[in-house]
């Protein structure tokens, strides 16, 4: 290989380093084994484990992001954050939407209330 | 002194870049569609968890440490590709390859346990045909599965590319390509893993 592309290759390459590549891989490590104990020990209970349990997800989503993708040192216009953020409201959209929509279609087409409609109320 | 004082035309060494910076970009936004993908299958595994039509809940079906030992192994692989493309960075071909080759046995192995555990569940009569939440689960790792075994050949290829040809711009640009797509994969793993097999067990 010669030094032009060699200098080229250090030029694509993103800037990540030793450290941030064992920072990030020890903090998701710690942040697995926490979510795994409080599950498998029942330290929390109730509706609360899970907002737990999914804020621990989106923790390691951002120690993702920030050590092995390198977002924080992203030159500008940081065009890769900005699609990231405009895909990331719209899976929000979708997901939490959809999971809105079913559970009160589940509540308003609950078949037993209906079929009571039927037989012993006014129907429609 | 600065590495681009050192070329003689830094013009050319400069397209390359915003070449390179371009393709990082579509391929970013190739991630993003395939995240949203994910997104979709994660809320039709949501809505439909709880339809088990008499068959085995998750809560049945799941194990918890073997789940935890598939995770370990893919954030492990997530950490050797990371310390693949430092050493593409040194320029240094043998360390490229040797954790490149780490990297791929322990995608292999994840992808093992992964097989395990469906050829499992599938000859316990618990296949996707059993009921509404088995459906959205095999599609949900399924499909993850699939991103892995595709990850896992063009990792190969790279493998066998920089081994013939040495490093060059091209092989740089194409590991860092993948090297985006394996940390990706990782990420779309934490959530399989919090909303599969922890909030499964809960």
């Amino acid at each position: 290989m010669n030094k032009k592309e060699e200098i080229q290759i250090k030029q694509i390459e993103h800037p990540g380093t030793l450290k941030s590549y064992v920072t990030g891989f020890v903090l998701s490590i710690v942040l697995t084994i926490i979510p795994y104990l409080i599950v498998i020990n029942h330290i929390v209970s109730g509706a609360f484990i899970v907002a737990v349990v999914i804020c621990f997800a989106f923790a390691q989503l951002a120690v993702q992001l920030l050590f092995f993708l390198h977002m924080r040192e992203e030159a500008k216009p940081r065009l890769n954050l900005l699609i990231f953020i405009s895909f990331a409201s719209i899976i929000l959209i979708v997901v939490v939407a959809s999971i809105w929509i079913m559970q009160h279609l589940n509540y308003n087409m609950n078949l037993i209330q209906l079929n009571n409609e039927m037989k012993y109320g006014e129907g429609f | 002194m600065s590495l681009a004082k050192t070329i003689p035309n830094q013009d050319v060494a400069h397209h390359q870049a915003l070449a390179t910076d371009k393709t990082v970009f579509g391929f970013w936004v190739y991630l993003m569609t395939d995240l949203l993908m994910f997104g979709v299958l994660f809320a039709t595994y949501s809505v439909l968890h709880g339809n088990i039509f008499n068959g085995p809940s998750g809560h049945e079906i799941f194990s918890l440490p073997f789940a935890l030992l598939e995770t370990m192994i893919l954030l492990t692989s997530s950490f050797t590709c990371g310390l693949a493309m430092l050493a593409v960075r040194k320029n240094a071909k043998n360390q490229v390859l040797l954790w490149l080759g780490i990297t791929f046995l322990l995608g292999l192995a994840f992808l093992g346990l992964e097989f395990s555990e469906f050829s499992k569940l599938i000859s316990e009569g618990n296949s996707w045909q059993r009921s509404a939440f088995l459906s959205s689960f095999f599609t949900l790792v399924g499909t993850h599965g699939l991103h892995i075994t595709s990850g896992l050949l063009w990792m190969l290829i790279c493998m066998i590319k920089v081994k013939s040809q040495g490093l060059n711009v091209n092989i740089a640009r194409k590991l860092t390509l993948f090297s985006l797509f394996w940390h990706f994969l990782d990420i779309v793993w934490i959530f399989i893993f919090t909303i599969v097999y922890l909030m499964g067990a809960i």
